[in-house]
């Protein structure tokens, strides 16, 4: 295999997989909530292919009542930007590491500073749900030129004329949103999941994954029939909560072997 | 031009506005300002919009001379009546238009936050004349100490949905309010009750409240031969001010708006992005979002709609702030010298006018009563103990 090198490492190592044959898995853990660093190496150990960090804000628009909970308790419990990064800088993992923030916690930085600490904390990926294409910009040059890849999200809601578009501008991987509303479980994968992913692989070879209402094992096997990968965010959390660290890794097992089977 | 004019094709008023939402909504947002572009220049829309602030609003709220308030302070007192509009604010204005746009756009849902209710109590009214379903989310807090006005959204067929999230106040009704948008867009219009949010709200909501200061300049100019010195009104959010300050910004006039002190984001001058828009906003050294603490429901907001961190920047209009005491003592200084109580609201605005009349001698100080009083009569009946 040629090395490559137009992309990041996430991309890079994305694009890898799937010339293996295996499906993506990114589990969703809510940095600074307790034990979030036992969650993180326990999915890392249960297969994660990369891991998504969740910087917590107080007005998380794009959240449903489990993750809002954990963001809660996390700024509650003292949690920061700032001691975040600075603890995922200790972890030591072999995956990809990514955070998932709302773009006020950017830009309250300053661009250039904030893809800085990401850079310096071993992040190297960044995915910013308010912040669509057309207000990107600014941030995207800061990420670039600091080696961080910006993930971006299309929605079904998008018209096929903007796909490209977003899929010209992302990084890492495209964050295929499942359906219309919040993170949150679902009691069936939506139409829309498999529907949008298709439309996006049809349009770009960047790395698809599906997130937003992919709710277990088999709603995660269900999508990535079409799509390269799976964002698992809620049902990660909801685990972390009610059941601790341990279960964060018997779950994502249980979604791996459920993809890989 | 105006110095009032459209914002930017990116929905900025110089450096502040914009479109900061998730992807979901980012197509309707597009849809919306097509929308409402093309309508605002249909001679048809704009009759129909008219036709009906004329025969069901009350349109025009008349201005009132407040003689002995006035010789009291010093001042010519003149108050813009938006207290009269039916459901007794100036909300209606812009709840009749995005009602008859979203019914236009085939929406057959409305969506809307609220703070104090009264753009709830708007929002319900304009989905019950219109025969649209209405969902009003407002915080916990709010449901509490406004009592009232969710009963009446209630009786007007709305179904209203208390938010038990973070400050439990305006902020949390407005997440709240989106997450529902996410998840409805298709159906829903989220009808959005302040000059804020995400392009093209705040530039559409403005041109919906125009028509409060277009009469009242005119009305003043009727009356005392010329425009106001000062022109005067409370902002949380910022729609009636904007909606008095669009029709006095290319004139001499002097434009004050008054923040409550636990929820001066112009003040303190730091810009960030929530809720769709870049504008001065309250924050820590994280950028996490601060509660307001305000003494009025519908002015308890971290945040200011963009045109008024715009004029603030550039200089053209003015945010000082008041104490919940001083409101409690201009609330009761209008109910007892003129025979009007106003809402808590526009009672900030007078606090402002009260401190600084020994500056405005024999001036003429146009404000604008943007709500009447009794959403608030239980609440004042706890903190006067009268």
């Amino acid at each position: 295999m040629t090395t490559d090198l137009t992309h990041g490492p996430m991309e890079r190592a994305f694009r890898a997989s799937r010339a293996a044959g295996r499906k993506l898995l990114v589990p969703y853990i809510t940095g600074g909530y307790p034990g979030w660093q036992d969650a993180l190496r326990a999915a890392v150990a249960a297969g994660a292919d990369a891991i998504e960090i969740g910087i917590p804000f107080s007005d998380p628009v794009m959240d449903g009542p489990v993750i809002q909970q954990a963001s809660q308790h996390a700024l509650e419990s003292g949690a920061t930007p700032v001691s975040i990064l600075h603890e995922a800088r200790g972890l030591d993992v072999q995956v990809p590491l990514a955070v998932m923030l709302y773009y006020n916690t950017v830009h309250h930085a300053g661009h250039e500073r904030f893809a800085a600490q990401l850079r310096d904390a071993g992040i190297v990926a960044a995915i910013v749900p308010d912040l669509p294409l057309e207000e990107a910009g600014p941030w995207c040059a800061a990420a670039d030129a600091a080696g961080v890849e910006t993930v971006m999200l299309a929605a079904p809601t998008a018209p096929d004329s903007r796909l490209p578009l977003i899929a010209a501008r992302a990084r890492g991987f495209l964050y295929s949103v499942g359906l219309l509303g919040v993170t949150g479980e679902r009691s069936s994968l939506a139409g829309t999941a498999t529907a949008l992913a298709a439309r996006l692989k049809a349009v770009t070879d960047v790395p698809v994954l599906v997130g937003v209402g992919v709710s277990n094992a088999e709603q995660a096997a269900e999508a990535v029939k079409v799509a390269d990968g799976v964002v698992q965010g809620a049902s990660v959390v909801r685990r972390l909560i009610e059941h601790g660290p341990d279960a964060v890794g018997e779950y994502v097992a249980s979604v791996r072997a459920a993809i890989d089977a | 031009m105006s110095l009032m004019a459209e914002p930017s094709a990116s929905g900025r008023f110089g450096e502040f506005g914009g479109r900061f939402v998730p992807e979901t909504l980012v197509p309707a947002c597009m849809e919306l300002e097509a929308a409402f572009t093309e309508a605002w220049a249909d001679p048809t829309f704009r009759a129909e919009l008219d036709h009906v602030l004329h025969t069901y609003a009350g349109r025009p709220s008349v201005l009132t001379q407040c003689h002995n308030l006035g010789q009291q302070l010093g001042i010519r007192l003149l108050l813009k009546r938006e207290d009269l509009n039916h459901t007794g604010s100036h909300k209606i204005n812009n709840v009749l238009g995005q009602a008859l746009l979203a019914k236009r756009m085939g929406k057959r849902r409305l969506v809307a936050e609220t703070g104090a209710g009264q753009h709830g109590v708007a929002s319900a009214t304009a989905a019950a004349l219109l025969g649209m379903e209405c969902k009003v989310y407002m915080g916990a807090v709010d449901v509490e100490r406004q009592a009232l006005n969710v009963f009446r959204m209630k009786l007007l067929g709305s179904e209203v949905e208390a938010v038990h999230s973070g400050s439990r106040t305006l902020k949390d009704a407005v997440n709240e309010a989106m997450r529902d948008w996410v998840a409805t867009v298709e159906t829903s219009h989220y009808c959005l009750g302040s000059v804020m949010g995400p392009h093209p709200y705040p530039w559409m909501v403005r041109e919906f409240h125009r028509v409060l200061g277009d009469e009242a300049r005119e009305q003043c100019i009727g009356l005392t031969g010329d425009v106001p010195d000062v022109a005067v009104a409370c902002v949380g959010g910022g729609s009636n001010a904007i909606g008095l300050f669009s029709g006095l910004v290319d004139h001499r006039t002097r434009l004050v708006g008054v923040e409550p002190a636990g929820g001066a984001a112009v003040a303190r001058a730091q810009p960030g992005v929530v809720h769709g828009m870049r504008s001065y906003l309250m924050q820590d050294e994280y950028g996490q979002v601060l509660e307001a603490h305000s003494i009025s429901a519908g002015l308890d907001y971290p945040g200011v709609g963009p045109e008024h961190s715009h004029l603030a920047s550039i200089g053209r209009a003015e945010y000082p702030n008041v104490t919940d005491a001083e409101v409690v003592e201009a609330f009761q200084l209008l109910s007892r010298s003129e025979g009007i109580i106003p809402a808590l609201e526009p009672a900030h605005a007078l606090a402002w006018i009260v401190r600084a009349a020994p500056d405005l001698r024999g001036q003429t100080v146009l404000m604008n009563l943007s709500g009447r009083g009794d959403k608030d009569v239980a609440q004042m009946m706890d903190v006067l103990k009268l």
